[in-house]
């Protein structure tokens, strides 16, 4: 199959046309306009609807509609405008709807800037807006492999019925690459029964909603969620290991910091010492176990986590290793991106330290 | 040999409203329900509920429900509307949730358009949380967060929605009615009627606004609450036809 150079955001876009996303609902912000503009002509050429919303909150509502109407939908933006798709996606959950979310991250606090960033790490792995509740967040490495993901992100929401974050840096938006569009085989999924597209459907009223007033009740609902998402951690954990059996040191970076990470461990290998990379594809679930594994290692001398951040996944990191090896910590913030010398450097001072 | 000249609408389910002694909630259940009833519509529609009183629409509403975060009802029908354009949908609103919080999506969804239909209640003050001071409460009235009444320089005035919402190209249809009598009861029935109709045309948006009682956060008794929306509600909103594309009004 021949490789085409796509532009990331594109690339998102039209793998969820192919994934069979029949509707989108956005709204412009920078890092990922390439995504709603794309959708606006290619949508409807597919059959589906597209819908510049007047809001982030409006577009994660129309999503939420077209959801619980049974079609496969999505929307997509970028740090300030997911903060106000919370709401939403906290609904979504609440209501186990499924729903596949882009958040080409960019640097914050507020406004921040229009720069690649993972600084919403927690946001997205720590709960779905307000209450007990989680998205699976799956962290692409590069244009081809967000593509590839996509289709497995519409899988999972649909599976589990919750929203499916992809999690990307504004790199990964922006950044074009030769890639391919995958035969994908998709995974069998159960009948949506429980769409409300009217009655006349199977003779049962639908009725899809959040609200459990009876805390007795809403507990019982919880518990049935908490169940899901001990299935997902068991089932849905995904990540990349290279070379780190018989590593120094490990390298834990996840999205274009990983793809950084690797260059600065080509280079290192030059002077003889031996780094891995340990790269997170599923942020939520973590791959807590692989990663403890192959840090409790005897030749691992310490576990250096990389981020464009100012140190989120490394709490995740430091759960997986216990404290059994140091974890330290190396990120750039605010839309700065680490260069292979800082993160190369960073290495032999760790080592030079763990030897002394 | 008996006839009979009055049975509960196939469009309610069988069950039994929570809402408080006088409130207009389960009237305007019942004439919805009449009305899906009568245009055949109630296996295909789907309704979107608020946050509010009626939160529990879909409980009493014969017919498949959604239901939605504050004030987003109107982005939530577009969801469902413009994925399946052959379902009759209609949202269920209180002035809270869509005159307040709302706000925006309303009028995007009306300046769009959408061919749903919005069933807009108001009753002047958030009931659900215990009478709090809404966008449509009367200059005067006693509200748990107005306690002096409220008053222009504090607070602004109370919006009227189904005029506001009338001055855009998107709506085919806006009437205001009230329930507080059987000529008006009737009127309102008619109304949501026709607004659902002409979504079935494919028209444009139709927007119902339901005057309705509170008495329990009005501090007044139901037959009380009924004459106020007559006397002194309907002075402010009053009913009527405010767009009508039949017309070209």
């Amino acid at each position: 199959m021949q490789k085409t150079l796509w532009k990331g955001n594109e690339a998102i876009a039209e793998a969820a046309i192919r994934a069979g996303c029949r509707a989108y609902f956005g709204y412009p912000i920078t890092p990922q306009n390439e995504i709603p503009e794309y959708m606006s002509w290619r949508m409807p050429e597919a059959g589906g609807v597209f819908l510049q919303a007047e809001s982030e909150i409006a577009a994660i509502n129309m999503v939420y509609g077209a959801s619980a109407a049974g079609t496969r939908a999505m929307t997509s933006s970028s740090s300030p405008g997911i903060s106000l798709k919370q709401e939403g996606i906290s609904y979504l959950a609440g209501a186990e709807l499924p729903a596949v979310i882009v958040n080409m991250m960019r640097g914050g606090p507020g406004l921040g800037t229009i720069q690649a960033s993972q600084a919403d790490y927690f946001q997205a792995t720590r709960g779905a807006g307000h209450g007990d509740a989680r998205m699976i967040v799956l962290a692409p490495g590069n244009v081809q492999e967000a593509v590839d993901l996509v289709q497995e992100a519409f899988d999972l929401a649909d599976l589990y019925r919750m929203p499916v974050t992809l999690l990307a840096d504004g790199m990964i938006g922006q950044m074009m690459e030769p890639i391919i569009f995958r035969e994908m085989q998709g995974r069998t999924l159960p009948p949506k029964d429980w769409a409300a597209r009217g009655r006349a459907q199977d003779g049962q009223t639908h009725f899809i909603t959040s609200l459990r007033l009876d805390a007795p009740d809403n507990e019982l609902f919880n518990l049935a969620l908490q169940e899901k998402y001990k299935q997902i951690a068991q089932d849905e954990v995904r990540y990349e290991n290279l070379g780190c059996e018989g590593a120094d040191i490990l390298i834990v970076a996840y999205g274009t910091t990983a793809r950084i990470c690797l260059s600065a461990i080509r280079l290192l290998k030059l002077e003889g010492i031996k780094a891995g990379l340990f790269r997170p594809i599923s942020v939520w679930p973590y791959p807590y176990d692989a990663l403890r594994e192959l840090a409790l290692q005897d030749c691992v001398k310490a576990v250096l986590t990389v981020e464009m951040s100012a140190g989120q996944m490394l709490e995740d990191v430091r759960l997986a290793v216990l404290g059994v090896r140091p974890t330290p910590f190396f990120g750039r913030m605010g839309g700065m991106v680490p260069q292979t010398q800082e993160i190369a450097q960073q290495v032999r001072l760790i080592l030079k330290e763990a030897i002394r | 040999m008996s006839q009979i000249v009055y049975a509960r609408s196939q469009g309610l389910k069988d069950v039994e409203m929570h809402y408080c002694p006088g409130c207009h909630h389960g009237i305007v259940h019942k004439l919805i329900a009449e009305v899906l009833e009568e245009l055949e519509i109630t296996a295909r529609a789907v309704g979107i509920c608020p946050v509010g009183c009626s939160v529990y629409a879909g409980n009493y509403l014969n017919c498949d429900f959604i239901e939605a975060a504050h004030g987003r009802a109107p982005a939530v029908a577009t969801g469902v509307k413009r994925t399946h354009p052959d379902i009759p949908v209609f949202t269920y609103q209180g002035d809270g949730d869509l005159a307040s919080i709302g706000m925006a999506e309303i009028v995007h969804a009306t300046m769009r358009g959408e061919k749903f239909t919005t069933i807009f209640v108001n009753n002047a003050v958030y009931g659900m949380t215990g009478g709090q001071m809404a966008p449509t409460t009367l200059v005067g009235q006693k509200t748990s967060t107005s306690q002096q009444g409220r008053n222009q320089p504090q607070h602004g005035l109370p919006v009227r929605m189904a005029e506001l919402l009338s001055t855009m190209d998107g709506m085919a249809f806006a009437q205001r009615v009230a329930v507080y009598d059987i000529p008006t009861l009737l009127q309102a029935k008619k109304a949501i009627k026709k607004a659902l109709t002409l979504q079935l045309q494919g028209i444009g948006h139709t927007f119902i606004e339901v005057l309705s009682t509170c008495p329990t956060n009005w501090n007044m008794s139901p037959v009380e609450a009924s004459a106020w929306v007559k006397s002194t509600m309907s002075q402010y909103y009053p009913l009527g036809v405010f767009k009508d594309v039949e017309v070209g009004k």
